[in-house]
């Protein structure tokens, strides 16, 4: 096998791999940035995953081609209504944030899983009849090997995360919008102070994780599971939350983590048919992520700071 | 005013009351009777003798994983570890229990030690991280469940057996189990675990209350700074805290590993002891006694939850969302504790 034919097997997957993992990070990002820890990443993607396919199996014959992309839209506007319990829990009622979190991990699951058997009568959904379909990318597709490398056999959901990367960089950096955001991660009081209402900033900033989280738990069932049933979603929100830390709670820097993880886990698939990689047990490839946010978070790779009143509950006028 | 201990005791109750009512209307919304669901949910926990051997097998690792998690919540520190410390405990015990040879008194210990001694081990890296370079021990303590996952599974396939899915049975020198136990329980899982997790529960509540060294963990939970001011050292005691806390949910594996289930299997995901520690934990307040009941809660949920379907057509994920009403109101604590006031002061 040529090297370029190596790559041509590398690439294309671990870009699909790394898509949802890339919409649920910056969701992390945005949360995390605002001051609201998120371990519940994880249930806002089985949400999201819940809702797209039930959404595409309920609607499939109503809206034809179209319907996955209308399904990643609902699955985002329900996965986003969702978070609100997380932001009420951890933003009004001052819980602990990585408490509420775990609670709404718990809560998807339990709710997806009863209503899937509630609706379809056994634990799993069926297959879905509109699942997002790989495609040749048009014209930049014949450009040669890169063509190859990154243009064919591709999803569009896959170029969807990394401009949404590059679009989350902009707002949080570069627009009004952003810049409050980030102020009420690092010093809510401060911002209080200049009129900007923490409380607001951090909803909104929780939904948008919803928001995205959902984006990614459908992307996710709609190109690699296809169902839903109570393994849809294992731990990849879990991961997700780890290229946040890894990518230092910033959006590009979130997506090289992500496309990292995608990589490595597409290595573990297919790593049986690629040269040098063959004699490398699997096990390796399946925990390098974790051990590498691990080291990340140890400052062998950087010293990753978060952001200052990362879960503390702002409290209007305590010091 | 309301005492502190009041509001300690009737935050969880009011939270569990509220979980139930919730679950209740749930289904009453689906157009299923709530009344016959959670007579079925009693039944099926308590109704004969099988059933309750089988809740008590449940509660077992409930407890050990919910002492994990509350020890190192008195050192203010956040064990979401649990599951991959049980993992590692599981598959140690079974290690030792099929690869040594030994009369019962020496080769039984010596497996719930190994157990003990992995959960200490995948407690104390984060502990260690955290102590000498602040790093969050709930990121690491995720990472660390997915590393053991991955890692038990590897060695389950190509370690201890030849590319099976799961290893033999540990032999009887290293089991819990006991025939006595189980055709006392009309043949149910019940194995003499039990009696080991009550004992770490008294072992926690001796060594956080009685002990010097449990001073100091309880001390720096409650202000780091001024445990360090008064000459504790605040590092060893965030390293000791996970540590232990890694033990007891080494010990839960032991519970699967040399009791419930006698062998160790592939996983294709996580057990889920470890995390249900956590709601275990928090409702039952963080004390040793606390954890004990909020075990025999969740474990009657559980296991009451499978007669559901059969009995009131109820889906057993029922109990899922009822448990996670419950952690969310129990964190919300503040909420009703602003409710109670707030109804105290318009009574007068």
């Amino acid at each position: 096998m040529g090297f370029i034919d190596v790559l041509q097997s590398i690439i294309p997957p671990a870009m699909f791999f790394a898509a949802p993992l890339i919409f649920t990070a910056l969701g992390g990002v945005f949360s995390e940035r605002s001051g609201v820890v998120n371990i519940g990443l994880e249930g806002l993607m089985v949400m999201g995953a819940f809702v797209g396919i039930v959404f595409n199996l309920a609607f499939g014959e109503t809206f034809g081609a179209a319907t996955p992309w209308i399904s990643i839209l609902v699955a985002m506007v329900i996965s986003s209504v969702f978070s609100i319990v997380h932001a009420v829990a951890s933003v009004s009622f001052r819980a602990d944030q990585v408490v509420s979190g775990v609670a709404i991990n718990f809560l998807a699951l339990g709710l997806g899983v009863f209503l899937t058997k509630q609706w379809y009568g056994k634990g799993q959904t069926d297959m879905v009849d509109y699942p997002f379909y790989t495609i040749d990318f048009p014209i930049l597709a014949d450009i040669p090997i890169l063509g190859r490398l990154f243009f064919q056999n591709m999803y569009l959901t896959s170029y969807l995360a990394i401009a949404l990367a590059f679009v989350g960089w902009y707002i949080l950096y570069k627009t009004p919008f952003g810049l409050r955001l980030r102020s009420v991660g690092e010093h809510p009081m401060a911002a209080d102070t200049n009129g900007i209402n923490v409380y607001a900033m951090r909803y909104i900033a929780v939904m948008i994780s919803g928001a995205l989280g959902g984006l990614g738990g459908s992307v996710f069932a709609l190109t690699i599971a296809l169902n839903f049933s109570s393994s849809t979603i294992v731990g990849q929100g879990f991961m997700s939350l780890a290229a946040v830390i890894f990518g230092k709670w910033h959006p590009l820097g979130a997506m090289g983590a992500a496309l990292f993880f995608g990589l490595a886990q597409s290595l573990s698939v297919i790593s049986s048919g690629v040269p040098l990689l063959e004699n490398v047990p699997q096990v390796y490839l399946l925990i390098a992520p974790y051990v590498l946010t691990i080291l990340a978070l140890a400052g062998f790779i950087g010293r990753a700071e978060a952001p200052k009143a990362n879960g503390e509950p702002y409290i209007k006028g305590s010091r | 005013m309301y005492s502190n201990r009041f509001f300690n005791i009737i935050v969880p109750v009011v939270s569990v009351l509220l979980g139930l009512l919730a679950g209740a209307i749930i289904m009453l919304a689906f157009g299923y009777n709530p009344i016959l669901g959670y007579q079925a949910l009693w039944n099926g926990s308590f109704g004969d003798l099988y059933f309750f051997g089988e809740t008590i097998r449940q509660v077992t690792p409930y407890i050990l994983t919910g002492l994990s998690v509350a020890f190192a919540f008195r050192t203010g520190l956040f064990n979401i570890g649990a599951e991959g410390q049980v993992i590692v405990g599981w598959l140690a015990a079974v290690t030792v229990g099929l690869t040594i040879e030994a009369p019962m008194i020496i080769h039984l210990p010596l497996a719930v030690i190994a157990a003990a001694i992995a959960g200490a081990i995948w407690g104390f890296v984060p502990g260690l991280l955290k102590a000498k370079l602040g790093v969050h021990e709930v990121i690491i303590t995720i990472m660390m469940n997915y590393i053991a996952l991955f890692t038990t599974n590897a060695i389950v396939r190509n370690v201890l057996t030849d590319q099976k899915d799961s290893t033999e049975k540990v032999p009887e020198s290293a089991s819990f189990m006991s025939n006595w136990l189980m055709e006392a329980t009309d043949y149910s899982r019940l194995h003499y675990g039990i009696l080991v997790a009550l004992f770490a529960a008294f072992i926690m509540w001796f060594l956080l209350e009685k002990t010097t060294a449990g001073y100091e963990l309880r001390s720096v939970g409650y202000n780091r700074h001024a445990s360090n001011y008064a000459g504790m050292n605040v590092d060893k005691n965030i390293i000791l805290s996970m540590v232990i806390a890694g033990a007891f949910a080494g010990l839960a594996g032991a519970m699967e590993g040399l009791g419930t289930f006698g062998y160790i299997s592939v996983q294709s995901g996580f057990t889920n002891i470890g995390f249900d520690g956590i709601a275990v934990a928090l409702l039952g307040g963080n004390t040793a006694l606390g954890v004990v009941l909020a075990a025999l809660l969740f474990g009657v949920l559980k296991i009451g939850a499978l007669n559901m379907p059969t009995v009131a057509g109820v889906p057993t994920e029922l109990v899922e969302i009822v448990i996670a009403l419950i952690i969310f109101f129990v964190a919300s604590s503040y909420m009703i504790r602003w409710v109670l006031l707030r109804l105290k002061k318009e009574g007068k």
